[in-house]
């Protein structure tokens, strides 16, 4: 049990070795997070009103977007120079890869939210520094990461590369975005806490499920 | 597996006689209801052809299952013939749907749950779809879409249930159609006969054509490997 | 040390390993010629139990693949063409990566630049180096964890005279650990050179097998075109 964590944390540390010598991964999320924010602000032309109803869904677009890009390269550094094989010749389950690499690209997202929000915030004064729309944040980025980073995983090794990811990707995580939006919607909108719980609970489940099953089929996705 | 077996051939003459009857059905038996007039008719199509595109999902899903612990690449020719099959009677279930609602509810659309939730399947289709043109290799296209089809299959619900709370607990602000209700109407027997054999009458449909999808990758399969080992004798 | 009967490889319709009958001793430093698509990558790949065999025994250090995967790779080390190291980690970091992986203690890393004459680069970048450092650095790599067994595949594609030199010479200080070692190579005098015995493997057998202290150099080529004609058999 302690070489596996050993393992996942090996991984990790990986990645976030290479990219903060580089960071560039991570400036093309955030360029990429704050155009796209750039674009719903003329695309939408937000006034005071509109913008309460509808920062949760312009948020979760851009994080969504920024997601599907960190999901791509992250995948592609193991594409390069044949490292996916240097991860599947150690004498470690192969779901250490899963996870490494899916908490390691939630890290990636997270830390992209992190900056964008008071971005954001700074910009259209909505107050998303609350633990409820924060909470929201982090169980959407799990589920979306953790089945991202599966299929992320499939398509590196398919021929269509990054274009399939978001076909594949959107309509699955269907359940984290709407949940996602609705439940930051209402904490922002300050809606009573009732009202919001089937939203969070549905982010759970769908946490739950995805990641149990993403680890339990992620063999078939690297096998010959 | 040459030649046709006669099962098959028998299932052809009664899924087309089926699908006959229940156009007469349809057609000439039962009643015109009395609320919204003959488009209503539509409705015994409508859901027979969305009761098959879901049947699809399930058995893509279950044929995925089946291939992954079997390795059996004939559970992966079902369950792309699955998908294929179903994408076409999901189209055809929403076209009769707006064919329906356009008199109903005066509009070709609303994004009530059943509909959002049947062109959101409609996508995992299509993407299932691109998935295998991406990957060359017979076995690992095999094994994604087994992962796809059932990770989709397993979305749907979930899909649905958050589309079906949006509806409810929060209404649509930026300005659409009101999310209308259910044109409802209740139904008397001849109707819940029409309506059940339409249901059946499209099922056996589906097998049909899904057996003769089957076959139909049996005999590509073969095609290929006749076609590769020409390559080699020639060398 | 290494066991392979009757291996098939099949990859959809594409038949590549037919039967495959091969045996490695202990100690032994075997390479594997033959042209392109006769099987020599599939093979190792085998071995190196990133790939599922079809069908057929393939017995490694003991350990019976594909059901025992995971107690082999303790005991492979795998040198690609592609290095297999992370061109934004430096030479160090890259082997700590797989120390970590590997269980393997700090010390090691400072002993296998060393092995490998690159304790002098190993705070640079390895998308700085050379292809024929980056080839030295994977063998350092593949011996981090000291496994009894060594893969390689065509280890000095791309390497220049020179490169190609400095890797022999640290092959054969590795050679001489007494691990048992597969090569596939293009190179029929270089392999002759290291290696102890060859192996001719065309369309997916293997054709002929011989000493290398039982050929001489002068007749390296006749051999090998005669064992793609025919069945070569072994001298």
């Amino acid at each position: 049990m302690k070489s596996y964590l050993n393992a996942i944390r090996a991984v990790i540390w990986k990645d976030l070795t290479a990219e903060w010598r580089t960071r560039e991964n991570l400036s093309a999320m955030l360029v990429f997070a704050l155009l796209v924010i750039l674009i719903f602000n003329f695309a939408l032309e937000l006034d005071i009103q509109a913008q309460e109803s509808l920062s949760a869904g312009v948020l979760w677009a851009t994080f969504i977007f920024a997601g599907t890009i960190g999901l791509n390269r992250s995948l592609a550094v193991e594409k390069d120079r044949g490292c996916l094989d240097g991860l599947l010749l150690a004498p470690v389950d192969r779901s250490v890869i899963y996870f490494g690499k899916a908490i390691g690209n939630l890290i990636f997202m997270l830390l992209v939210e992190i900056i964008v929000l008071p971005v954001y915030s700074f910009l259209y004064q909505v107050p998303v520094f609350q633990p409820g729309f924060l909470l929201v944040v982090v169980l959407g980025s799990i589920g979306y990461v953790a089945v991202g980073t599966l299929l992320a995983t499939m398509v590196i090794q398919a021929r269509t590369r990054d274009i399939l990811l978001p076909i594949l990707l959107f309509p699955l995580s269907l359940p984290v975005i709407i949940a996602a939006v609705k439940a930051s919607q209402g904490f922002l909108l300050m809606v009573p806490l009732t009202e919001i719980s089937a939203w969070l609970n549905l982010l759970i489940v769908y946490d739950l499920i995805f990641t149990a099953a993403a680890f339990m089929v992620f063999d078939f996705v690297v096998e010959e | 597996m040459n030649e046709k077996p006669n099962l098959l051939t028998i299932l052809d003459v009664v899924a087309g006689l089926m699908i006959l009857v229940a156009a007469g059905l349809v057609f000439f038996y039962v009643p015109v209801e009395v609320m919204m007039g003959s488009v209503q008719k539509v409705f015994y199509f409508h859901v027979a052809t969305a009761w098959v595109g879901m049947l699809g999902f399930l058995v893509a899903a279950i044929a995925g299952v089946v291939y992954l612990r079997k390795g059996n690449l004939l559970w992966d020719i079902a369950g792309n013939g699955a998908v294929e099959i179903s994408l076409i009677f999901f189209l055809t279930a929403i076209v009769l749907g707006s064919i329906w609602a356009r008199p109903i509810w005066n509009t070709w659309w609303t994004w009530e749950p059943r509909l959002t939730t049947a062109a959101i399947v409609e996508l995992i289709y299509a993407a299932y779809l691109l998935l295998r043109q991406g990957v060359d290799d017979p076995e690992r296209r095999a094994r994604f879409s087994a992962i796809y089809a059932i990770f989709g299959f397993f979305s749907v619900p979930l899909t649905f249930i958050s589309i079906r709370m949006l509806r409810t607990i929060h209404p649509v602000v930026i300005g659409s159609a009101e999310a209308a209700s259910q044109g409802g109407f209740n139904m008397d027997s001849p109707m819940k006969l029409t309506f059940f054999f339409s249901l059946a009458a499209f099922t056996v449909f589906f097998a049909d054509l899904l057996w003769h999808r089957i076959r139909l990758g049996q005999l590509r399969a073969e095609v290929d490997v006749l076609r590769i080992d020409s390559y080699s004798k020639g060398e | 040390m290494i066991q392979v009967k009757k291996l098939v490889k099949r990859f959809g319709p594409i038949t590549v390993l037919r039967e495959l009958d091969f045996e490695v001793r202990s100690g032994e430093f075997v390479a594997l010629l033959g042209p392109n698509g006769a099987g020599k990558t599939t093979l190792l790949r085998i071995l190196a139990s990133l790939s599922k065999p079809t069908s057929g025994l393939v017995q490694v250090a003991s350990c019976r693949l594909p059901e025992e995967a995971v107690a082999v790779r303790a005991h492979l080390g795998v040198v690609s063409h592609q290095p297999l190291l992370y061109g934004d980690l430096t030479a160090e970091e890259n082997l700590s990566f797989y120390a970590r992986l590997y269980d393997v203690e700090r010390l090691r890393i400072g002993e296998v630049l060393d092995l490998v004459g690159l304790s002098s680069r190993k705070s640079d970048l390895v998308r700085v180096f050379s292809r024929g450092m980056q080839q030295r650095l994977a063998i350092g790599r593949s011996i981090l964890h000291n496994p009894r067994i060594l893969l390689m595949d065509e280890p000095h594609t791309g390497l220049d005279q020179e490169a190609g030199e400095i890797l022999d010479s640290v092959l054969r200080e590795i050679a001489l650990a007494g691990r048992t070692v597969v090569m596939t190579s293009h190179d029929l005098v270089r392999a002759a050179e290291l290696a102890s015995r060859l192996d001719i493997l065309s369309k997916g057998k293997i054709k002929a097998s011989v000493a290398t202290k039982d050929l001489n150099s002068a007749d390296f080529v006749t051999f090998y075109r005669k064992a793609l004609q025919g069945n070569g058999g072994s001298v």
